[in-house]
Parts: C-alpha cells; structure tokens; sequence
C-alpha cells in the first residue's frame, strides 16, 4: 500500500482511461461528421445538416470533456513519471511537442467555429472546420499512439551509457510499424464507437417515432460505418496488430492467450480462467492449432507458452490482461455480427420497422467503449514489466521524491471530480438527445 | 542550441500568459463587470473562441521542455506535483464552466457555472504565480536533480520555505493583480455598454495595485533571489525586456486614459510579456536554481537533451509554430469588433 509505484501505476491507469472514453468518440465522431456534412453539400437535402448539426453538439461536449482530462494526462508524464521522463524526453518528446504544436492548436482554433460559427460561417466553410477538426483529431492520435508504440516497440533511437535515451533517426521512429499498425487498428476501433453513438441514437428517435429524417440518417450512417468500421478492427488491423504482438512481444500474446504450455499446433482458447498458480487454463474451450495459424500464418507453428520464460519476464497481471484481451476480441466479433444484422435489415428495408432490432442498436452504445478500454488495457498490461518494452522497467521510471499518499489524495480528487463532471456530461447529452436536432437559428429548449 | 531552445520555452510559456492570461483576468472579473445573464455571456463571447486555442500554448511550452529540457520539466513537475495538481483541476473546471454553462438555460445552473469560472479563475493566477516565485527564489535539489517541497510550510519570512509561502503567494496574488488588469483591458477592447463601462472601471481600479505589487514583488525578490538582481542589470536583453514592461505598463495607463481601447491592451501584453522575458534573461542558464548547492541547479546547458534531439526538432517545430499563429490570426480576423452576446443558443 505504501509503494508509490502502485498509486502511480493506478492514477495514470485511471485518469488515462478516463480521459479516452471521450476522445474514441471525438475521433469517430470527427469523420462521421464530415461524412454527413459532405453529403448535406453535395445533396443539398436540409436532413444531413440537420444530424450533422445534433452530432455536432454532442461532439462540442465531449470534445470539451476530452479537453480538460487530457491537460493532466500530458503533465502525469512529469508528476507521476518524472524518471522515465528525463530518460525518454529525447524521443518521445518529439511527439508529445508535435502533438501540441500541430493537432492541439488546430482543433482548439477551430472548434468554437464548429460548434457555434454554422450560421457565421456558411455551408462551405463550415464543412472546412469540420474538416479542420477531423484532421486535428486524427493526428492527435497518430502523435499519441507514435510515442505509445515507442513504448511497445522502440525504434529510431540511441541511448547513452546512463539509459538517457535520444531520438537518433526521426523518420524510423514516426513510421515504427508498430505505431502504423496501432494507429489504424486505434482509430478505426474510435470509428466504431461513434457509429454505434449515431445508430443508438437513431435507433432510440426511431423507437420513439422522432425527428424521423434525422433518426434516419443517423441509423442508416451509424449501421454502415459500423459494419465497415467493426470489420476492419478486426481484418486487417487486428490480425496484424496480433502479429506484431506475436513478434515482438511474445510474452505477452502467451499471457493474453493464457497459454502457458510451448508448442506446435497450439490451441486458441475461446473461453478459460487462467490459473497462474497451477500454470494452466481452467475449463477451457479450444480451437485446435489456430492460434498458431493466427500468430504465424501456419496450423503447425510452434507457440511459446509463459513456461519458456523467466517469471520476471511475464505482465505483472496475467489475469487482467488475459481477461482484457478476450473481452476485447469478443466483442469485436460481435460487433460485427451485430452490425451485419443490421446492415442486412437495412438492405432489406426492414430495420425502421424491427422494433426489437432498434431496440438492441439503442442499447449498444455502451459496449464499443467497453471494447476500446478493454483493447488499451491489453496492450498496456502486455508491455509490463517495461515501461519502454527491453529498455527501461515500470518499476525505474517512476517520480523518485513522489510520496505515495500524495499520489493517493490527488487520485481520490480525480475520481470525486470526474465522477460530477461524467454525471452532468451524460445529463447533457442526454438533453440533446431527447431534444433532438434543430433547425439552423431555431431557438433552443429551456 | 541549448540557448536558442531556452528562449523558445521561455518565449512560448510567456505568450501562454499573455494569452490565457487575459482569459483569468476576465474569469477573475467577469462576477464584478458582468451582472446579468446577458452581460455574463458576452464576456464569454469575448474570451470563447480563444480560450481553449490559448491554453494550448501551455501544453506546447510542456512540450517543448520536453523534448529539450527533459529532466527539468520532469524534476520540477514531480517535486512541485500537490501544486501541479491544484492548477490542474482549476483549469479543468475553467474549461468545463466555460462549456457547460450555456447548454442549460437555468438560472442556478448558470449560476453555478459563473461562480465556478471566477473561482477557477482566481486561483489558476495565484498557482502561476506561486509557481514562477519558486523557479525564482530556488527548490531544494539535490545533486541528482530532484527535489520535493510541502505544498506550505510555514508562511513566515524566517519559517520554512514551501511551494506556497509569503513570498511565492506574494508573486502568486501579483500574478493575479496584474492578469485582472490585462483581462480588464481585453474585456473593454472586445466589449462595449455596461460591461465596457465596468472593466474600464476595473482596470482603473487595478493599475495602481498593479504598481504597488510590482514594487513589493521587486523588492522581496531583491531579499531572496538577489543573483538575479546582479545579472538583470549586466545582461543588454534583460534591460531590453525591463524596458518594455516599463513602457508597456505606462502605455496601457495613457492609451486607457485616452480612450485607445487596443492599444491600452497591447501595451499589458507588451507588460506581461516584458516582466517574464526580463525573469527569464536574468536566470538563463538556470532552470530551475538549487537552494542547497548552486552546483545542482538544473541549466539549460547541461541538462538538455542530446544535440541529435535538438536538431531534429528544429526541421518542424517553427512550421508548427507558424501555423499556431497563423490560425490565431484568423481567429482574431473572423472575430474582430466588439463581442455581442450570442442568441441563446447560438453561442457560450
């Protein structure tokens, strides 16, 4: 309880998890915005403007809501991790300034003309700060993952002989294919949650017989981005996500498996518990030889299981990662089960009219959210021990003079202040859900 | 190298104040100039389109410290963290107030926001402040380059020292005076009616504690830190930069007086700007100024990141720069004229 690594790891685990509840729905959000603005010009039909403008206020709120829990998340780095900030600062530097200096000035210069310039602004150059917003938010994200998958897999770098690491080749290290691979596997994963917050939300008019054009285009727009989107989660950017896991951090995918024992043709287990006393999966169900086919393209590859490395080696909580691991890739695949369903009432003209269908995609805003954080989770327990994977240890990057019950307190502030503002943030999206879309300079409810 | 990067964090931490600063000083105000809802929400039209473009210049200056003063921004972030906090939440409920108050048109619930945003407001300054009195005066580092300091100890002169004590709350309430006469200036070049009327009064309120202060924090500076006495007056840049404020100082005062809406605001920039390109010059090399051993203090010159990293960072960091502030001037292009409240609905 008194060793500040666990506050710190804690702290930083919740207030980064926190933090992306909002901008996976920003990101998504951004591209679907412009998609429906896109069609508002090119159709001229006044109902894309219209869900575009509702998506738009909601947009505003979690973007602010992203805003303000995103500042601590760029000073934890110094507070909570001040060690591995003045070994890494050289690298990943880079790419924190970067994001500042190019995504951050850009949304932040734009966003009030988002949210409020509609009628200022006009049509087109309304559609252009969406567009400034989409591509802010998109490389805020390139920038993030960059430094993350540093972290996974660091490349472009030298290091002195007192572990103070430095950027040697800039182009090596923004295109470490780990990151390429994160970054699209991250955003289309966003993608999903913002087209499912546009089918529930449509689903939800719909059920309700409201504002029937919105309700259409947002449930129409949502169910394909989502098939589309909750497709490629999983092919191509999941399976080579898996196999970059496969790699380089073969600990990891033999903890997030929870296969423990090495060998050819090895099993995926689609359920299990992991018992990391006794070493071995607790009623498990297996598919012969497929997670051999799924890490190395070959039934017959063999896979190390945890047995083949030194306990030090392993993520300090094979269970939680296990865990976040499968709950990810199980509701990856039913999302898209879910969104083939839906996509195929569509085609079929029925889904305006399948109550018991719109009430499932009403009810399915949550769950991208749940597969998202479940999804960090994974790749963020998979890299423990490390802090940056072969390079320097959870354990030596912490803040040395930080006490823990500094730490403590300030945690305790952040989930008093972060649960009132979650409270008003849904009571808010709430209103305008229920409010619905409004005309362009139409007055706003009480 | 080092040098050059030292003056650009020193130079993009300054224009955060200058910036964001004028947004705390209408916060810290806008309960006094802005009575009714309508007045209240043209303050916020007068400062929403800026504010969160402003506070980026905060995370940039973070980043910059970053990726070439690595060990500075982690020491001193880490040994001043229960501070780093509270700034911390006082943005974030700045930011939430300024958002969330015009969703909801209830009379409490507006309320609520104004009182939250003053308060926010208020104390983010007062941190600022606290926060400069201390890379001023010096923190305890030891020969590995970090530190740790009680949020308060003691606040008398001969106690002991703590992030928060009478000198750095003396810097910090400066801080404040000087921030609530810059957003009085901005407030009455962007507004007019009442609230122009108010602010005007504000910043005639303001100036002559802002002198007063200025002339305390001088002095007590002298007391604590007087190195940077020695070096303020044998460095050409650190005079240049003192003159400034001085002149920007007496022409926010004249211009007020004649009516030059915003020139009078310029010259409180040029002030603020001056007074922390003066601070900065008079400590350069030094970061961050060990109490215990000069020989531990953190310097630009020994404590940089590599000369690979800083060189890298020179090929794209003046485009980002660039960019940065040519959307400011956009932003100020689209929005110039005075800031009417926005229909309801419509606008913060």
């Amino acid at each position: 309880m008194d060793d500040p690594l666990y506050w710190h790891r804690l702290q930083f685990a919740f207030t980064i998890t926190y933090h992306y509840l909002f901008p996976q729905l920003t990101i998504g959000l951004a591209l679907l915005i412009v998609v429906l603005k896109a069609l508002a010009l090119r159709t001229g039909k006044t109902e894309y403007a219209d869900a575009a403008r509702f998506w738009v206020r909601i947009f505003g709120l979690a973007f602010a809501m992203g805003v303000v829990t995103g500042i601590p998340m760029e000073f934890q780095f110094g507070t909570n991790w001040a060690a591995f900030s003045a070994k890494s600062g050289g690298v990943i530097g880079q790419t924190l300034a970067m994001e500042g200096i190019f995504a951050f000035f850009l949304e932040s210069s734009f966003l009030a003309l988002l949210v409020w310039g509609e009628r200022r602004l006009g049509p087109q150059k309304h559609f252009l700060a969406a567009l400034a917003l989409f591509v802010g938010s998109w490389a805020s994200g390139y920038f993030i993952v960059t430094t993350n998958a540093f972290m996974q897999h660091p490349v472009g770098y030298t290091a002195d002989a007192n572990g103070v690491l430095t950027i040697a080749d800039l182009g090596a290290y923004l295109t470490n294919p780990w990151g390429l691979v994160q970054y699209a596997h991250t955003m289309v994963g966003a993608v999903v949650t913002g087209a499912f917050a546009l089918a529930s939300v449509g689903a939800y008019w719909t059920l309700r017989g409201e504002h029937a054009a919105a309700a259409r285009v947002s449930l129409n727009t949502g169910v394909v981005a989502g098939l589309i989107a909750a497709t490629l989660v999983a092919m191509p950017t999941g399976h080579e996500q898996g196999r970059m896991v496969a790699e380089h951090q073969p600990i990891a995918l033999a903890a997030m498996e929870g296969h423990f024992e090495s060998g050819p043709r090895a099993p995926l287990a689609v359920i299990g518990q992991p018992n990391v006393a006794e070493r071995k999966l607790d009623n498990p169900i297996h598919l012969p030889a497929v997670l051999s086919y799924i890490a190395y393209g070959d039934f017959s590859a063999n896979v190390r299981g945890l047995e083949d490395f030194p306990e030090s080696e392993w993520p300090t909580n094979v269970e939680l990662l296990y865990y976040s691991f499968h709950v990810m890739v199980g509701l990856g695949t039913v999302f898209i089960g879910w969104m083939a369903l839906a996509a195929l009432w569509l085609w079929r003209g029925r889904l305006a009219t399948s109550r018991w269908l719109l009430w499932s995609l009403a009810l399915a805003f949550p769950f991208p959210f749940i597969a998202n954080t479940a999804g960090w989770l994974s790749a963020e327990l998979g890299r423990q021990p490390w802090l940056i994977h072969g390079v320097l240890r959870t354990a030596d990057g912490a803040s040395p003079t930080v006490h823990g019950g500094s730490t403590l307190f300030t945690t305790l502030g952040f989930a008093g202040l972060y649960l009132v503002l979650g409270v008003l943030f849904l009571m808010l999206v709430a209103r305008e859900v229920s409010h619905g879309p409004r005309a362009l300079g139409a007055a706003p409810h009480a | 190298m080092e040098a050059l990067w030292f003056a650009l964090a020193a130079l993009v931490l300054a224009v955060y104040v200058v910036l964001d600063g004028f947004d705390f000083g209408a916060g810290a105000l806008h309960l006094f100039v802005a009575r009714s809802d309508r007045e209240r929400r043209q303050v916020l039209a007068a400062i929403g389109p800026y504010w969160d473009g402003n506070e980026v210049w905060l995370l940039a200056g973070g980043g910059v410290l970053f990726l070439a003063f690595p060990k500075v921004l982690a020491s001193g972030l880490s040994g001043f963290y229960l501070a780093i906090f509270l700034l911390l939440w006082t943005l974030i409920l700045r930011g939430i107030s300024i958002e969330f108050r015009s969703h909801v048109a209830d009379p409490l619930w507006r309320e609520f926001w104004d009182a939250t945003f003053g308060l926010a407001s208020t104390l983010a300054p007062i941190v600022l402040g606290a926060a400069l009195g201390n890379v001023v005066r010096g923190v305890p580092l030891s020969a590995d380059g970090w530190f740790s300091l009680p949020l308060f100890a003691s606040f008398s002169p001969s106690g002991e020292l703590g992030i928060l004590d009478w000198y750095t709350v003396l810097i910090g309430v400066t801080a404040l005076a000087v921030l609530a006469h810059h957003g009085a200036l901005f407030l009455v070049w962007k507004t007019d009616g009442d609230v122009q009327a108010r602010s005007l009064v504000a910043a005639a309120r303001t100036w002559p504690l802002v002198v007063v202060l200025i002339g305390a924090a001088t002095l007590a500076t002298r007391f604590v830190a007087p190195e940077h006495f020695r070096a303020l007056a044998e460095r050409p840049v650190a005079l240049a930069a003192t003159a400034l404020a001085g002149v920007g100082l007496a022409t926010s005062f004249v211009a007020r007086r004649r009516g030059r809406e915003l020139t009078a605001f310029l010259g409180s920039a040029a002030f603020v700007l001056g007074l922390l390109a003066a601070t900065a010059a008079s400590l350069y090399p030094i970061w961050l100024r060990s109490s215990l051993d000069p020989s531990s203090s953190l310097s630009a010159n020994d404590h940089a990141a590599a000369p690979a990293a800083l060189r890298a960072a020179l090929w794209w960091w003046p485009v980002g720069l660039a960019l940065a502030i040519g959307y400011a001037v956009l932003l100020f292009r689209l929005h110039r004229g005075k800031a009417q409240a926005a229909a309801e609905g419509e606008g913060y």
